[in-house]
């Protein structure tokens, strides 16, 4: 082993030694820029139902996925998200064709043989026309919720979701770890059950099918408890939930600023809603959030964590937010100077044009793809074990 | 460093203690071995240095563990964990973050260590490691050996004085273990850490021991002594000291070339006696054919079990094998040997058509698995999997049995019959779970044989099992292959390819690197080599059975 051994399996031999390592993933963007900037682009595909905006908004962000998601498991999701939005979008579709929809329309496509239906369910229809109007206000409709979807693959796919979590606070830290848990937990259970269906094929059992599935359960159940346990002992053993000693009046005084604090949200929420309560509901509101901050940030001083390499929230990490932070904030300023030209009609049905201006505003979004660092590249082979 | 007194655990529901009167000091920087057949509690004794036992498995704790001064009793687990690390039998369920260098610093936060000093030993243990070229990847993508080094690198990195390790190298290839315990000795010869550490593979690791103990049966009170004194009393023990023991070598040795050095007279004796050839019914295809196109003649040989031509498989956009030719024949055993990852599991599954191949072509028998029904396929080929628990269903070994029955369509009775057969003492109403490592394989062992395929295929067989379940699976397999199943098993355990094995096939990146009769590939290959094989070189003796059997 050592140096000798493992530096015959380096791709280019050519190359001596480099004094600096290669930048590690570290110096790639903070996660929660990679999250608000596809939301934003998110945000900015609910302003319109214009399909050549909304298909350039996805074009974007499968754009700047391309260049500059990272090669891990977790970066495949993307294709699932992708998936999942054609789902949306066919589904919406299908309802649209058979439930019929309350778009009047004269362009007729097709006539579906309609199901008389009793008179308690009046108002739904089954099968009748099809029209092109309803069609294409469906499409318009379910591709806004299919962009929406791609932005959030985007982000899953651009910024891994526990090293987000990993920036909440202290006293937060133990919800952070059981949601990260729970993250990896759900790709093991899906590993489980392939390998004990495979395990039904080698029984001769057939392993397609629901019941192939249902008879795997409870042995799934059963190793995914075991895994769990066996992740808590090593959790404990490694030192997870150690605690500072605390003098007991900061516990008390955290305890009473959170249960204070939650209290003033109630009651200020529930003066907001009433039509009495005005006077009283901001302030109190106000108040209670305050109080709860305070507790969480004094509840705080009771873990005793530290944080290895906490992501920098740098220029670009601005740069990336703040494109789009603007693209959303463009277009919500598009669709009240010129609703016309971001939601085109479809009674009449007409041909929707690409407004030009939002367009290039969509198109700011593309700047991650040039202001962030590469991603390392993909090596050829995934498996590379020292040789001896 | 670690002290025991009086110790017994007994756990909750069960009469017996599971051990009893532990009683027994580990000083510090040194690396004891805990020794013993399966279920004598080498575990528990493990999981009550770090505190586990009881605090997190229950049960009751008589007498006093104390590890730095610290006794278990009063402090839980978590407030042990700058003084212990452990890292258990499954590096998988270990790990907590999802790449190598946040799971590296994760015990270091919970300690509340400051950033830069994290940072430094980070770095520091990436280098001892040799995991420098890793540190960004996720742990789901690394192989095995990687894994368990990542494992025990992020119980290094609070610097515990205490490092406690159950089976480290069971799961891992020759290679691969070795890295694991150089690493080791490393940690205790530069670092003075003082590790516990049980393991099966004996052969492995008894070298890099300064102390042994010895739990000789369960309830019987473990005692600690040098590696010699030990071994030369241990129920265990490996092929290097079974031999030393036949040769009434003294003291006796340990380590290989202890053993070459004594071994001048044995192989003079050896001389004029021939190993004995492990019998092929027909000859191996050759390892080599000059022309691929040409046909090699079946004219001479039985039709084979299983055919496999020009195969290449891709998993995860990962070629798993590619090219691959392999021809089992009735009543032949066959092992297939690599490195974590090199293909043979992927090798395996192909035969039983749980993967499609990407191109080539699978036979077993006359079928071909992918396109065959599994009701139909059992009967050709039969799979126990490296987890053999996951082929068990049901809440009974009876029950488990019946259903087997009506799966392989056979008679009522035929698999509980097996299993009376191979595996005598197991009553029909015990729980599947409750079973040991080895009665477990081989209730899975008799539930794939019920439907009698003749082409049998296993998976790391004998891991987790102790020397005694392994000989008796030793002789249930040559059983089954002189009844005339073909046998072909993947597997890191050199000895076991020794003792069973007419031919060896070596993979490596998915491909064939070498296939030929043990005795011949094994032995050219320093890491896959059985310890008989590297005393007695240059002559070709592979297991202690042969050397016993010429001596007589």
């Amino acid at each position: 082993m050592g140096e000798g051994g493992r530096s015959g399996t380096r791709q280019s031999p050519a190359e001596h030694p480099t004094p600096a390592q290669p930048k590690p993933a570290h110096a790639s963007l903070h996660p929660g820029a990679w999250w608000l900037w596809s939301l934003a682009l998110g945000t900015a595909a609910t302003r319109t139902t214009n399909p050549l905006l909304l298909t350039l908004l996805i074009t974007t962000s499968a754009y700047v996925v391309a260049t500059r998601r990272p090669n891990t498991p977790w970066s495949r999701s993307y294709g699932a998200f992708v998936k999942l939005a054609a789902a949306v979008l066919l589904i919406r579709l299908a309802f649209a064709v058979i439930l019929g929809s309350p778009i009047p329309g004269t362009h007729v496509l097709v006539h579906l043989p309609e199901v008389p239906l009793p008179d308690w369910a009046q108002g739904i229809r089954l099968g009748g026309k099809v029209t092109a109007e309803a069609l294409t206000f469906a499409l318009y409709d379910a591709l806004r919720l299919a962009t929406l979807l791609i932005c959030v693959g985007a982000a899953n796919a651009l910024a891994n979701p526990s090293r987000l979590l990993k920036s909440l606070p202290g006293a937060l830290y133990e919800l952070g770890v059981a949601v990260v848990v729970a993250l990896t937990f759900a790709p093991n259970l899906i590993a489980d059950v392939q390998r004990l269906r495979a395990a039904r094929r080698l029984r001769g059992r057939p392993d397609k099918g629901i019941r192939g599935l249902l008879h795997v359960g409870l042995p799934v159940l059963e190793g995914a408890l075991e895994r769990s346990v066996a992740l808590a002992a090593a959790m404990d053993a490694r030192g997870y939930g150690r605690t500072a000693e605390v003098p007991p009046a900061v516990r008390r005084t955290t305890a009473a600023l959170t249960l204070g604090g939650l209290l003033g949200v109630c009651a200020g929420t529930y003066g907001l809603l009433t039509a009495e309560g005005g006077t009283y509901g901001v302030p109190v509101l106000l108040a209670g959030l305050a109080s709860a901050l305070a507790g969480l940030w004094l509840g705080g001083r009771r873990t005793l964590r530290t944080r290895y390499r906490p992501d920098a929230w740098d220029a670009r990490a601005w740069l990336v937010t703040a494109s789009g932070v603007a693209v959303a904030a463009l277009l919500t300023l598009a669709a009240s100077r010129d609703p016309g030209a971001l939601h085109p009609g479809v009674v009449p049905l007409v041909a929707p044009t690409l407004p030009l201006w939002p367009a290039a505003a969509v198109l700011i979004g593309l700047l991650p793809a040039f202001v962030t660092p590469a991603p390392e590249p993909v090596r050829t082979t995934t498996r590379k074990e020292p040789t001896t | 460093m670690i002290r025991f007194e009086n110790v017994s655990v007994t756990y909750d529901g069960v009469p017996e203690p599971a051990v009893r009167d532990v009683d027994f000091e580990v000083p510090e920087g040194e690396l004891v071995l805990l020794v013993g057949p399966s279920g004598v509690g080498k575990s528990t004794i493990l999981g009550a240095v770090s505190g586990l036992v009881p605090h997190f498995t229950g049960g009751t704790l008589h007498g006093r563990v104390t590890v730095a001064g610290r006794d278990t009793r009063t402090h839980k687990p978590r407030e042990l964990a700058d003084v212990v690390g452990t890292v258990g039998q499954d590096p998988l369920s270990h790990f907590v973050t999802d790449t190598v260098e946040d799971e590296l610093a994760y015990g270091m936060e919970s300690l509340g260590l400051a950033p830069d000093v994290m940072r430094r030993r980070v770095e520091e243990t990436l280098d001892l490691l040799g995991l420098a070229d890793l540190r960004n990847r996720p742990i789901s993508t690394l192989s095995g050996g990687q894994q368990q080094r990542v494992a025990i690198g992020s119980v290094l990195t609070p610097h515990p004085r205490v490092l406690v390790l159950d089976e480290p190298t069971s799961a891992l290839d020759p290679a691969a273990a070795e890295e694991v315990l150089a690493v080791l000795q490393r940690l205790v010869h530069d670092l003075g850490t003082t590790v516990l550490m049980a393991e099966h593979r004996l052969e492995r690791v008894i070298q890099y021991a300064d102390q042994v103990a010895l739990l000789p049966g369960p309830g019987e009170r473990p005692w600690l002594g040098t590696p010699a004194e030990v071994m030369a009393v241990s129920p265990v023990y490996p092929p290097v000291v079974d031999l030393g023991r036949l040769a009434d070598w003294s003291p006796l040795p340990l380590t290989v070339r202890d053993a070459r050095r004594k071994a001048a007279a044995l192989r003079t004796r050896l001389a004029d006696h021939e190993p004995p050839q492990q019998h092929n019914p027909t000859p191996p295809p050759p390892t080599r054919r000059l022309f691929k196109r040409t046909k090699p003649d079946h004219a001479t040989t039985a039709a084979p079990v299983a055919e496999v031509r020009s195969l290449a498989v891709r998993r995860d956009r990962v070629q798993a094998l590619r090219d691959v030719d392999l021809t089992v024949t009735p009543g032949e055993t066959l092992a297939l040997m690599g490195r974590n990852g090199a293909g043979k599991s992927t090798l395996l599954s192909a035969l039983v058509g749980l993967v499609t191949p990407a191109s080539g072509s699978v036979r077993t028998g006359d079928a071909i698995p992918h396109r065959t029904r599994p009701r139909d396929l059992v009967r050709r080929v039969g799979l126990v999997p490296q987890e053999p628990r996951d082929l068990l269903y049901a809440d009974t070994v009876a029950a488990e049995c019946a259903a087997a029955d009506r799966d392989a369509e056979a008679p009522p009775g035929t698999c509980r019959a097996l299993l009376t057969e191979l595996l005598p003492s197991v009553a029909d109403d015990t729980h599947p779970r409750d079973l040991s490592e080895g009665q477990r394989l081989t209730l899975a062992l008799a539930v794939v044989l019920t439907a009698r395929p003749p082409l049998l295929l296993l998976d790391e067989p004998t891991r987790g099992l102790d020397y005694a379940a392994k000989a008796r699976l030793v002789r249930i397999l040559r059983g089954l292959a002189s009844e005339g199943h073909a046998i072909v098993m993947a597997t890191h355990d050199v000895e076991l390819a020794a003792e069973l094995a007419h031919r060896v096939v070596l993979l490596a990146e998915g491909e064939v690197i070498a296939d030929g009769p043990s005795a011949e590939v094994v032995v050219a290959s320093p890491s896959f080599a059985p310890q008989v094989a590297k005393i007695l070189a240059p002559q070709h003796w592979l297991t202690v059975s042969q050397v016993r059997e010429a001596l007589r």
